[in-house]
């Protein structure tokens, strides 16, 4: 089985948001980069095809050369090559394409992406590219098991989890459940020495039509102080949420 | 040229977020000067949906789409859409929903931006503000193709009712078999419980509760609010609460109106996946505690002591109210 995990490169989940030249851009500025969380619960699921079912683990981020030093994280956690596709990711749409573009050209089995990605949050890649490529898919995928070529999947819905089976070649939008946070690997300094020797081949994009783009950027209005109850005045508290905030 | 949506309806009723959604699009639609008309699947009576803007409504009836299967929902919205000639398509953000928009935008040759929180900005260009960043900021996105696909972020318009009323007309697709080769085995649903998705309130417990065992006032606050239960990180990785119940950046995303933090300190990724719900109040022995930075009412005390008092109160608030 081969398998393709996107990966995308993003801010930690500690950082500070921040945005520069007129609040067009992000502002990199002190900001540490990290595997999207939804894409490292897949990858660390695809090492375990690798190590249970001899599977052959290939990541793929489509980003600048600024990402190359994330690509080598997840080749240190055991991918086995990856694959740069040297653009700026302008949109989800732009995205997939160049995905597919991958994909097309190293025939995988089985695609697994994060169901979004901690920075732009839109959940949008994973569904275009099965699409594009006319490859099933599931969403918000918190279980995968493949024996031959049949997956058997277990997706969250609102309220509950429902089993699905599906054919090979299939595109997954995976999310923590698919492995949990205690299997995550840190990279050991094997992986991280193996992990230079590793093929990180550069591609360049293919034309895409532009169909959205950001103008810009926003932070949230600064938030006025809390109030404060006594614990011995919780009728205040009621008060409040009924008439004030109107909540209850 | 209307506006399309497609309306979420299960056990026997529309989601509220469906509403939401009418609501949405019919303001949408009056500053295109063109009118809403929504897609129902295997729904029973849309009358209500007049209610809340829609102006026509087409009903899809079929056995085959009786579970959610992304392709032929997608297929379904994709012929809607052609049908009406929608240049703009909104959909929920409801994991079904979700799991179907990327597809729908492809199928379309649609630009797709989800996330988005209030009306256009312009129509002309089209820009939408769509929530970014876990809630940290705000990205405005120009939609360039011709074609429009968003996706409106849960409990962020309200619902606007108005004196309407749709016109249901029966819409027959055409279905293709190789839409369903991901097939549903089986389902599995708590019953009886309110869904963090569907919450209006959202009852959350943290370290400071010590232990499971402690859980109990918890489980009663929420059933005293209608609410539903959730967790921290934490108390999800000591396997103190299932996991499906683990609320934050990593876990479910919330959006409620009311948000009651109990013995949960705040770690920004905590924030960050709740930040989207309107009213927080926290419980927390610890008054240096990050969450009282994005409270909106504390108690700084011991809950242990806090939340059974509450509950009583509230007991007699709601039978008087």
């Amino acid at each position: 089985m081969k398998i393709l995990v996107c990966i995308s490169h993003v801010p930690d989940t500690t950082a500070k948001i921040n945005f520069t030249n007129g609040d067009t851009e992000f502002d990199t500025n002190g900001v540490q980069f990290v595997i999207n969380p939804n894409d490292e619960f897949g990858l660390t699921r695809a090492i375990w095809f690798k190590e249970k079912q001899g599977a052959h683990v290939t990541v793929v981020n489509v980003g600048g050369a600024d990402t190359e030093a994330t690509i080598r994280k997840a080749l240190a956690i055991g991918a086995d090559e990856a694959i740069r596709v040297n653009a700026n990711p302008t949109d989800g749409f732009f995205v997939a394409k160049q995905l597919a573009e991958v994909v097309k050209a190293g025939s995988y089995d089985l695609v697994i992406c994060g169901k979004e990605s901690l920075d732009y949050n839109g959940g949008m890649v994973p569904g275009m590219l099965a699409t594009m490529l006319g490859f099933n898919f599931v969403n918000s995928c918190v279980g995968i098991e493949v024996d031959g070529s049949t997956a058997t999947l277990i997706r969250e819905i609102d309220g509950g989890k429902e089993t699905l089976t599906a054919n090979l070649p299939l595109v997954i939008g995976g999310q923590k459940g698919i492995v949990e946070e205690k299997d995550l690997r840190i990279p050991n300094m094997r992986g991280i020495m193996t992990a230079r020797t590793k093929a990180l081949n550069v591609m360049e994009p293919i034309a895409a039509d532009v169909k959205t783009k950001a103008v810009k950027f926003e932070k949230p209005a600064p938030k006025s102080a809390v109030k404060l109850i006594s614990p011995d005045n919780l009728d205040e508290l009621i008060n409040l949420l009924h008439n004030e905030a109107k909540v209850i | 040229m209307s506006v399309l949506i497609y309306t979420e309806f299960a056990e026997g009723k529309f989601k509220k977020v469906a509403l939401e959604l009418a609501s949405y699009a019919k303001k949408v639609a009056e500053s295109l000067g063109t009118t809403v008309t929504a897609v129902t699947i295997n729904a029973g009576d849309v009358s209500e949906l007049g209610k809340y803007g829609v102006d026509k409504v087409l009903k899809v009836t079929d056995a085959k789409l009786d579970k959610f299967n992304a392709k032929a929902y997608a297929d379904v919205v994709k012929q809607a859409a052609q049908k009406e000639s929608a240049n703009v398509v909104i959909l929920s953000s409801t994991t079904d929903s979700l799991f179907l928009a990327p597809v729908v935008a492809v199928g379309l040759e649609a630009g797709y931006a989800s996330n988005v929180v209030a009306l256009p900005v312009s129509t002309n260009p089209f820009q939408v503000k769509r929530n970014a960043f876990s809630s940290k900021g705000f990205n405005v996105t120009e939609v360039t193709s011709d074609v429009k696909v968003l996706a409106l972020a849960k409990n962020s318009f309200g619902l606007v009712e108005t004196s309407g009323a749709a016109a249901a007309e029966d819409f027959a697709v055409s279905l293709n078999d190789a839409d369903f080769n991901v097939v549903v085995q089986s389902q599995e649903k708590a019953s009886g419980q309110v869904s963090i998705a569907d919450a209006e309130v959202v009852v959350s417990g943290g370290r400071g509760l010590k232990g499971p065992e402690n859980w109990g006032m918890i489980e009663e606050l929420a059933s005293v609010l209608g609410a539903a239960t959730a967790c921290s990180k934490p108390v999800s990785d000591l396997d103190w609460r299932p996991h499906s119940e683990h609320v934050g950046q990593t876990g479910k995303p919330v959006a409620a109106n009311l948000y009651i933090a109990v013995g949960i300190s705040g770690a920004i990724q905590h924030i960050a996946g709740i930040n989207a719900s309107k009213v927080k109040v926290v419980i927390n022995t610890d008054p240096e505690a990050p969450f009282f930075k994005v409270a909106d009412y504390g108690i700084v005390g011991d809950a242990f002591q806090i939340v059974p008092e509450l509950i009583s109160k509230l007991k007699a608030f709601k039978a008087n109210n």
